[in-house]
Formats: C-alpha cells, sequence, structure tokens
C-alpha cells in the first residue's frame, strides 16, 4: 500500500480531537502567532536576514524540527493542504508525526502530493517537482548562522552581517580551493541572497540550491532551538559563493537511475545492501518516485 | 645666493640643569650664486654649527638665513617648513659632513647612485656609469664597488661621502671638513671635481682645516669668532 | 604641497574622564594617569600632517601613546576626540564620495560608520605590528592571509589572487614555493615579511609600522628595514614608523615626532631632533642612546 493511501486511512486526524483537549486553534495562542508572524514578516523584508523571535515550547523535543513546526502553526489555515517530508521521504517518524499533529490541531488534510499541497515542511530537501506561488515551502534549519564555520562567537557573527564583513567567509573557501582543490562544503553551502547577506540554505544538498534562485514560491526557514527565523521571498536572487576560476558545481549522478522509478535527473540517495558490497540508488523524494512508478506501472 | 643675517645659534642642556652653550653668534655673510666661501676660524669656535644651520640639522636661535632657492623662490631656511627643508635638501642643496653615515647592507655603488636616481630622474644605466666614473676617479678599487662602506677605511669611506654628495649636482654644498682624513692625492682628485660642480654652477660653502687650501680654493673667505 | 591626511587633536581617553584629566597627565607630570578619577589619557591632542610619500617616524617610550595613536588612525579604536581628514585626491575612487563644497579635504573620518571605515581601511592602510601573532592568521597559509585583504576589497578570481601573492612573497624575499605553508611554521623574520607582503598587497597609500623590528635578530631586522626602505619607494608609500629604536627612526624617517605621556613634545626633521633636540625629554633620550 503507498503512503498516502495508508494516512487518508488514519482516523486520528481529527481536529474535533485536539479542540475537545482545550487548545486554540493551530496549537499556540495569538499572541504567539501574531509574533512568529511579525518576524516572519521582517524576514521576508530583509531576504536572508536572520530575525530572532521567541522560539515557544513544542511537544517535540529541540532538533527534531520545533522551528519549521512553529512557522507551520502560524501561517497554517483550515484550508490549508499539508505535506512533510524528511530528507525527502513522507513516511520516516518524524514527517510522519509532525503530520498528524498539524493535522489535529489545525484540522488541514494531508498529502504526499508535492503539486497538491499548499505549505510543504520539509527536513533537509527541497522537492524535486518545480513549487508554484500559489505554495510555501517551511524548511527545518539546526544551525542558522552560516558564518559559525569560521567565527564562533555571535556577537562577531552579527557585526560580520550587519557590517557586509564576509571574507573570513571567502578565506575559508580559498583555504578549501588550496587544499583540497575544490570546496568541500557539501550540505549547508553558503549562498549570498539579495546580493547582501551571505546565508545558510540549512543542510540541503547542492542539488537543492539552484532551486531557491528567483523561485516562484516563498522559502521560510525556521530554526527553533537557536530562536531565528529566516526567509528567501520569490524573485530574489541566491548565488552560491564560488569563485570565477572555481564554480559551483551540483552533485553528479550520472550513469545512474532510481531503481524504483527509473528516473535519472532527480536527487538519489545511495543504499549499501546487507552484504557491505551491492549498490542501489533510490529518488530521495518518495513522493514523486510513487508518481513516477503510478505512471510507469501503467 | 644665499645671504646670512645676524646668525646666532644656544643650546639649552635641560637635563644638564638648563645649562647654556653658546655655539656662535652675529654671522653675517654673503655668498653670490656660483661663489665659493671658506668658514676660517680656530677648532671649537662655531665654524660646523654654522652650516649645520643652514642645513638645518640645527635650529638657529636667532638670524636669518636667507636662501634664493630654485623651488620656492625666495625663503628664510631659519624659520621655514619642514616639508619644504626637506625639500630643498632633495633638490638642491647637499651636504658633506666629516664622516660617512653608513647605511648597513647597502653597496658603496648603491649608496652613490640612490640619489642619482632618486633626484636627477635619469635611467639606471646612465646614474651608474656616472657613479663607476666618479669612484674610478677617487681610485677606490673596483672589487670593493659591492661591498658594504662599514667595512672601509676611514679615507675611503671619505671618498665614498663626497662622492654620494656630489653625484647628483646640487645647486648649493656645504662642506664640513671634507678632506680632513684624506691623503694628497685624493685631495687633489676631490678639488678637481668640486671645480667641475662650480663651472657647472653649484655655489659652496666650506671648512678646510688647511687654511692653505682654503684659501687656494675658495673665493672668499669669512671668519668665525 | 599639501599633506595627504590631517590630523588634529586626536585623543584617547581610557576610563570615564573628569575635569581633571587634562591638566592632571602629561609631561610635565610624567604620567598618562590621572591622579583624580584614573582615566588614562593614552593620546592628549595629537595633531600633526603626514605628507605623500614621506616616513613619519614616531619615538617614545613604552606608553607614551604612540601604539594608540597606530591603533586609532587605523580604525581599530574609537577616538574620544579630534579630527582625521583625507586629501580629495587619496579618496578610492570605488568608494562614495565625502567631500561637502569644495574642501579639498574630506570630513572627519572618525564619523564615518564602522562599514564606512572598514571600507576606506581595506583601500587606502597596512599595518605592520610588533607581533606578528595579532597581524597575521597563524593557521591560515601565507598565501591565504594574503588574499584575505584581497577577498574583502572583492576579488573572486582564486589564480589572479595567487599570482598577487607570489608577487608580493617575491618581494618579500619569501621562497614562493611556501606560499601554502602556515606562518606558524615560519621563522620571526619570516612571519613579518609575510605581514608586510600581507599589508601591501592592496596597494595601501598609507602603511603603518608598529614596532616591527623590536624584538627580531639584528641580521634579521637589516633584512627587514632594507626590505621597507626599498619598497617605500617602489610602492610610492607614505608611511607611519613608530618605534623606540632612535636607529631605526634615522634609518627609514625624514621627519620625527617624539612622544611622551600622550602627548607630542616635539616634531621635526630627524637629524635636527637627533641633533639639537630642543624638549627636555628628547634631550634624554637622545642621550641615552646607545
Amino acid at each position: 500500500m503507498l503512503m498516502y493511501e495508508w494516512l487518508q486511512k488514519d482516523d486520528e486526524l481529527r481536529a474535533d480531537k485536539a479542540q475537545t483537549a482545550g487548545y486554540p486553534f493551530g496549537f499556540m495562542d495569538d499572541g504567539a502567532k501574531k509574533e512568529i508572524r511579525r518576524s516572519i514578516l521582517k524576514a521576508v523584508a530583509i531576504p536572508g536576514y536572520q530575525a530572532p523571535y521567541g522560539s515557544r515550547e513544542m511537544p517535540i523535543a529541540r532538533g527534531w524540527g520545533t522551528g519549521g513546526i512553529q512557522i507551520t502553526l502560524s501561517i497554517v489555515k483550515p484550508d490549508d493542504i499539508l505535506k512533510v517530508i524528511d530528507q525527502g521521504c513522507d513516511g520516516s517518524v518524524n514527517a510522519v508525526n509532525i503530520k498528524k499533529f498539524v493535522a489535529m490541531v489545525a484540522g488541514v488534510t494531508i498529502t504526499t502530493d508535492t503539486t497538491a499541497a499548499t505549505i510543504i515542511q520539509t527536513r533537509h530537501r527541497i522537492p524535486e517537482e518545480r513549487m508554484t506561488d500559489q505554495q510555501i515551502l517551511v524548511l527545518q534549519v539546526p544551525y542558522p548562522e552560516a558564518l559559525r564555520e569560521v567565527e564562533p562567537s555571535e556577537i562577531e557573527t552579527r557585526r560580520m552581517h550587519a557590517e557586509a564583513d564576509y571574507s573570513r567567509m571567502w578565506l575559508y573557501l580559498y583555504e578549501d580551493i588550496v587544499n583540497y582543490g575544490e570546496i568541500t562544503i557539501s550540505y549547508r553551502y553558503p549562498v549570498t541572497v539579495n546580493g547582501r547577506y551571505i546565508t545558510d540554505p540549512s543542510p540541503i544538498p547542492r542539488w537543492d540550491v539552484p532551486k531557491l534562485h528567483m523561485s516562484e514560491t516563498l522559502f521560510l526557514f525556521g530554526a527553533g532551538r537557536e530562536k531565528r527565523i529566516y526567509a528567501i521571498p520569490p524573485h530574489t536572487t541566491v548565488a552560491p559563493l564560488e569563485f570565477e576560476d572555481h564554480k559551483f558545481r551540483t552533485e553528479n549522478f550520472s550513469g545512474k537511475a532510481c531503481t524504483r522509478c527509473g528516473a535519472t535527473d532527480t536527487y538519489l540517495d545511495e543504499v549499501i545492501d546487507n552484504a557491505g558490497v551491492g549498490r542501489s540508488y533510490f529518488c530521495s523524494d518518495s513522493g514523486y518516485c510513487d508518481k513516477r512508478r503510478k505512471t510507469w506501472n501503467r | 645666493m644665499i645671504t646670512v643675517d645676524n646668525l646666532s645659534k644656544n643650546f639649552t642642556l635641560h637635563i644638564l640643569n638648563e645649562k647654556k652653550i653658546e655655539a656662535c653668534r652675529g654671522i653675517s655673510f654673503n655668498v653670490p650664486q656660483g661663489g665659493f666661501l671658506g668658514l676660517l676660524g680656530p677648532s671649537g669656535v662655531g665654524k660646523s654649527t654654522v652650516l649645520k644651520c643652514l642645513y638645518r640639522t640645527y635650529l638657529a636661535s636667532g638670524g636669518a638665513i636667507h636662501y634664493n632657492s630654485a623651488t620656492y623662490g625666495m625663503v628664510d631656511l631659519a624659520t621655514l617648513p619642514d616639508r619644504a627643508v626637506i625639500d630643498i635638501r632633495d633638490r638642491e642643496m647637499g651636504y658633506v659632513s666629516q664622516f660617512l653615515k653608513v647605511i648597513p647592507r647597502v653597496s658603496a655603488i648603491d649608496v652613490i647612485m640612490e640619489p642619482i636616481l632618486a633626484r636627477n630622474g635619469v635611467t639606471r644605466d646612465v646614474a651608474r656609469k656616472r657613479t663607476i666614473g666618479l669612484l674610478e676617479r677617487l681610485r677606490i678599487p673596483s672589487h670593493l664597488f659591492d661591498a658594504y662602506p662599514a667595512t672601509f677605511s676611514g679615507g675611503e669611506q671619505q671618498r665614498i661621502n663626497i662622492a654620494r654628495a656630489v653625484s647628483w649636482k646640487p645647486r648649493l654644498l656645504l662642506l664640513d671638513e671634507p678632506t680632513a682624513s684624506l691623503d694628497k692625492y685624493s685631495v687633489g682628485v676631490v678639488l678637481e671635481i668640486l671645480k667641475e660642480l662650480r663651472e657647472e654652477g653649484a655655489t659652496m660653502i666650506g671648512i678646510f682645516h688647511d687654511t692653505g687650501l682654503l684659501e687656494s680654493v675658495t673665493d672668499s673667505v669669512y671668519h668665525v669668532c | 604641497m599639501e599633506p595627504l591626511i590631517r590630523i588634529r587633536n586626536l585623543s584617547k581617553r581610557f576610563g570615564d574622564g573628569c575635569i581633571r584629566c587634562l591638566e592632571s597627565t602629561g609631561p610635565q607630570h610624567d604620567t598618562n594617569l590621572c591622579s583624580c578619577c584614573g582615566s588614562v589619557m593614552a593620546c592628549n591632542n595629537v595633531s600633526f600632517d603626514l605628507f605623500h610619500n614621506e616616513a613619519l617616524g614616531v619615538v617614545g617610550e613604552s606608553g607614551s601613546g604612540k601604539s594608540t595613536l597606530v591603533r586609532l588612525l587605523h580604525f581599530e579604536w574609537e577616538a574620544s576626540g579630534g579630527c582625521v581628514e583625507l586629501h580629495q585626491s587619496a579618496w578610492p575612487c570605488n568608494l562614495p564620495g565625502i567631500f561637502t563644497g569644495g574642501s579639498d579635504y574630506s570630513c572627519n573620518l572618525l564619523g564615518l560608520s564602522h562599514f564606512q571605515k572598514r571600507q576606506l581601511r581595506n583601500a587606502l592602510m597596512g599595518i605592520v605590528y610588533q607581533n606578528p601573532h595579532i597581524g597575521l592568521r597563524m593557521h591560515v597559509s601565507s598565501g591565504g592571509n594574503i588574499a584575505e585583504r584581497l577577498l574583502g576589497a572583492g576579488w573572486r578570481h582564486i589564480g589572479r589572487m595567487r599570482h598577487r601573492s607570489s608577487e608580493l612573497l617575491e618581494k618579500t624575499e619569501i621562497p614562493v614555493a611556501r606560499m601554502d605553508e602556515p606562518p606558524c611554521n615560519f621563522s620571526g623574520g619570516m612571519q613579518q615579511r609575510v605581514q608586510i607582503a600581507k599589508a601591501l598587497s592592496n596597494n595601501p597609500l598609507i602603511l603603518f609600522l608598529d614596532e616591527v623590528t623590536t624584538g627580531l635578530d639584528l641580521s634579521v631586522q637589516a633584512r627587514a628595514l632594507d626590505l621597507i626602505r626599498n619598497l617605500r619607494s617602489e610602492f610610492n608609500l607614505s608611511m607611519l614608523v613608530v618605534s623606540h629604536d632612535l636607529g631605526v627612526i634615522n634609518l627609514l624617517c625624514q621627519r620625527t615626532m617624539v612622544m611622551k605621556s600622550g602627548h607630542v613634545v616635539e616634531s621635526g626633521l630627524t637629524d635636527q631632533i637627533l641633533q639639537d633636540p630642543q624638549h627636555r625629554y628628547t634631550q634624554l633620550l637622545v642621550a641615552s642612546q646607545l
């Protein structure tokens, strides 16, 4: 049975259950939602800038997506259609828990179809199917500070952002090239948003970084533990840090295809068999893979 | 070209309980363009002091030094601002001291070439040729050209010193006992070089310990007392 | 000829300050510590001009305020008062202009924002510290240390940056083959030369040298001073040379300032300062020279 069929059968997804327990719509009170929306607005007004906010207690521990959840709960409406993925997969424990929770406190419909969703909350991947201006992507962020690698002090990184003093970050990349021949950062690849702030796009792979540039969709980034929200609004330039003679490149999957659906143009997960020898590849975006299988099987 | 008017110089030694030393006073003379004035007087009377006041190594305590500068026109060297003095020293006024101020690790040939390159704006080749010509005339052995003058004998050092001061052809040259440590032959060569410089229009003021030499070389003499 | 940079009444006070600070500190009291409130008047009404292509020496003992002066002019520390003006001709063409009216000089640079000061510093100034650990990142490659200034100025081509780094390393007599080694592997003299290369990387107009040869072996010191002399004529630099060693000042500088307890007690031509010192303290200094 496919994922979405199983979910639709789950009769625990009942909004009225939550309301009888005494929670307001969307779990958080109005004051909390207002504050978070204000921070979101500020973040959207200053693309790439990390807006601080008062991160509330969630029924999930820090480090499991509380930032993403708070954003989702602040913007969700009863008629929204929600998709939640974790490393591209709709069926991981974390994704399922979050999905069920939001459905319970906001009464939204759940889906695994990227094109059908209005809000997609994601951990560490952007869906393969191009999103539209009617959709919002909410990304879960563990470490919002792109400069943490070169500077441990928060006061100093804030000053660096304020003064656009990014030479230390560029120096880090230069040293990578000198020591290894190329930039070795794989996920959390630093990008310059709107020509101003260096931003951490969260631990998405390099493959997904180009999707941020001049997109139709609003991208919201929430870090619950670090208490920061930032945003990349639609039609914003997002440029990965690169040198004129060492350009940015994404992962290379040439010669490989997904075992399940045959795709050669998606981000693939590498799976090693029990003997530790054989390698097979699967689309990381499970929802997309399922869709392709449906048409492929026909 | 240069007129000294009632120049005086006192030293106040604060660290020796404000002891006052009078080095010279009432100095007045005039040197026309192209002239050569000799300063005469017993040892310690203040001849070097006068030259140093002209070169602005000493700050005059009183009086004026009127100098007709090619860069600035008629100026009073005693009160001229520092930058202008540096300019004049760079472009017009040279000074030959009794001893070579040794710059570590600069070879003899570079010591002489540097001022030519900096001030005359000629190519390295031209400067080099002129330098080697001077060094040969002053009988500095060629194997010493790229050696460091710190290890030369007193006479050799002084010959380098003189070469350095005349190589870039200053308009006004101040000489403080330039030939004191030289042998007779070298003295002759130096005087020849000075004569050639004068023929090109340079003005000079000099102190020579040998009165006979002084009187033979200079146009006029001023007694410092 | 007009000065490149005009400094007027520059002051730096550490501490809250009180009305007695000015009158109870200075060379006549032999201290820069205010007896009333405990504030330190590190720099007190320092005024001077720096011209194009000249080396200005600053002599003084520890606590005279000479290093403070350098840090203030390099925009590392906030001044407590004073005015620093730059001549129009020196203003970097890629920065928005700050010249008002018909004046040849900028507004007071001390009043600019941190961002503007940093841009100005990157474009115009280079600094070499006494301790290379302050001026260099010890665990970043030497080429990287030099490239950091270029990166700050917007260079984005690795090949060109490495080329420029090799040029500078050659000029400072460091083997280019060691470009990718970190300075922590180098000797003290070599570390100083990497600092010099780094300071020159963005073609500054003004170079600050803060006790650069203090603590180096004699032969190493000589080599560093040689280098600095040659570089000045080659790069057309203005230099502010801070040292307590009169020999170094004599070698490098045509004009010198003498500082004590935060004040400039005397300034003039270097040979005049050394041979005909006027101020009591300068005479003491010159008499103490080995």
